[in-house]
């Protein structure tokens, strides 16, 4: 980036996501590609409903999901929800390191999540050797399932980036839109969540 | 000096919008963590029919999408209606897109 004093202001405006037109874009962007991302969820999720049947003898949705497990890793997202909001509430309130200190807790919990989600992965394979290519229904839950850790994996990296990149930069209307972008896409990831907590595993354990 | 107050409490009454709407987001937080709760608890007592349970678990996943859309996500405030078009537009797409899939596998 070359430096351009108007990014760089004395006082920064209340809202300094949306300042500039290349946040107004972001913003905009960002929104257009999650109605594109629901599409594609919706996709996996009445692939996932044809198939959670045909299990081809191997175990099903009802004997497999630990509930337990399924809890702990919804109250992870779920805070992890909320603790951007709280780095999204002192972007602009212009605390840039108590912003940085919640997306860090946020992405402490999307760690969490994820290594929930591989435990649950290896103990499904190693004690059912329940695989993606054991039935139908096996594909049809690794690649939903599977498609929604990708995003928060994804979601982590990028949370990583942004926060080492813009480590000594400190907050200004170049970086501000980028933090609120990753914020929307991190509560989306908690949305598709809600639906697969609910379409996959409660759904599946009511028989 | 005047001025130099004046742009103090522009700041202020910024820091105490902020705060009002962090308040709202919290309610919001609790109550989503209390649906999360009821829908768990439902299935995990077992003490409901399977043709009350899933409507009853799909509302309440609908209701948190809208918290985390309209408050999480500042869907409510001012400059939204282009992106809930946008996301609108995708929830649309998504329906036929189940509704197709749907009609394929059990009509």
């Amino acid at each position: 980036m070359s430096y351009d004093p108007a990014l760089f202001p004395e006082e920064l405006p209340s809202e300094p996501e949306k300042a500039t037109l290349e946040g107004q874009n972001k913003f905009m962007g960002l929104w257009f590609f999650l109605g594109g991302e629901t599409v594609l969820f919706a996709a996996l999720f009445g692939t996932y409903l044809a198939l959670k049947n045909s299990t081809a003898g191997g175990p099903s949705s009802d004997e497999l999901f630990g509930l337990e497990l399924v809890f702990l890793m919804t109250m992870m997202l779920l805070t992890s929800s909320l603790t951007s909001v709280y780095a999204m509430y002192h972007m602009r309130n212009h605390d840039f390191k108590k912003m940085q200190l919640w997306l860090g807790i946020t992405g402490l919990l999307g760690v969490g999540f994820l290594i929930c989600e591989v435990y649950e992965f290896a103990h499904y394979i190693t004690d059912y050797g329940f695989t993606f290519r054991s039935s139908a229904f096996g594909s049809a839950f690794y690649a939903i399932v599977g498609f929604h850790g990708g995003h928060v994996t994804f979601g982590i990296c990028w949370l990583i980036t942004l926060m080492v990149r813009n480590a000594k930069r400190g907050l200004n209307l170049y970086n501000a839109p980028k933090f609120n972008t990753f914020s929307l896409y991190w509560h989306f990831i908690d949305v598709i969540w809600v639906f697969v907590f609910t379409v996959v595993y409660l759904m599946g354990k009511v028989t | 000096m005047t001025q130099n107050t004046n742009v103090n409490k522009a700041v202020d009454f910024e820091k105490q919008k902020n705060k009002q709407e962090m308040k709202m987001q919290v309610v919001s937080f609790a109550l989503m963590i209390v649906f999360t709760l009821v829908a768990f608890g439902a299935v995990a007592t077992g003490a409901m029919q399977k043709i009350f349970i899933i409507p009853i678990l799909l509302v309440m996943a609908i209701i948190q999408v809208a918290f985390q859309f309209y408050y999480f996500m500042h869907g409510k405030e001012d400059g939204h209606g282009i992106p809930m078009t946008l996301i609108y537009g995708g929830v649309w797409a998504a329906l036929l897109t189940l509704g197709g899939l749907g009609v394929i596998s059990w009509w």
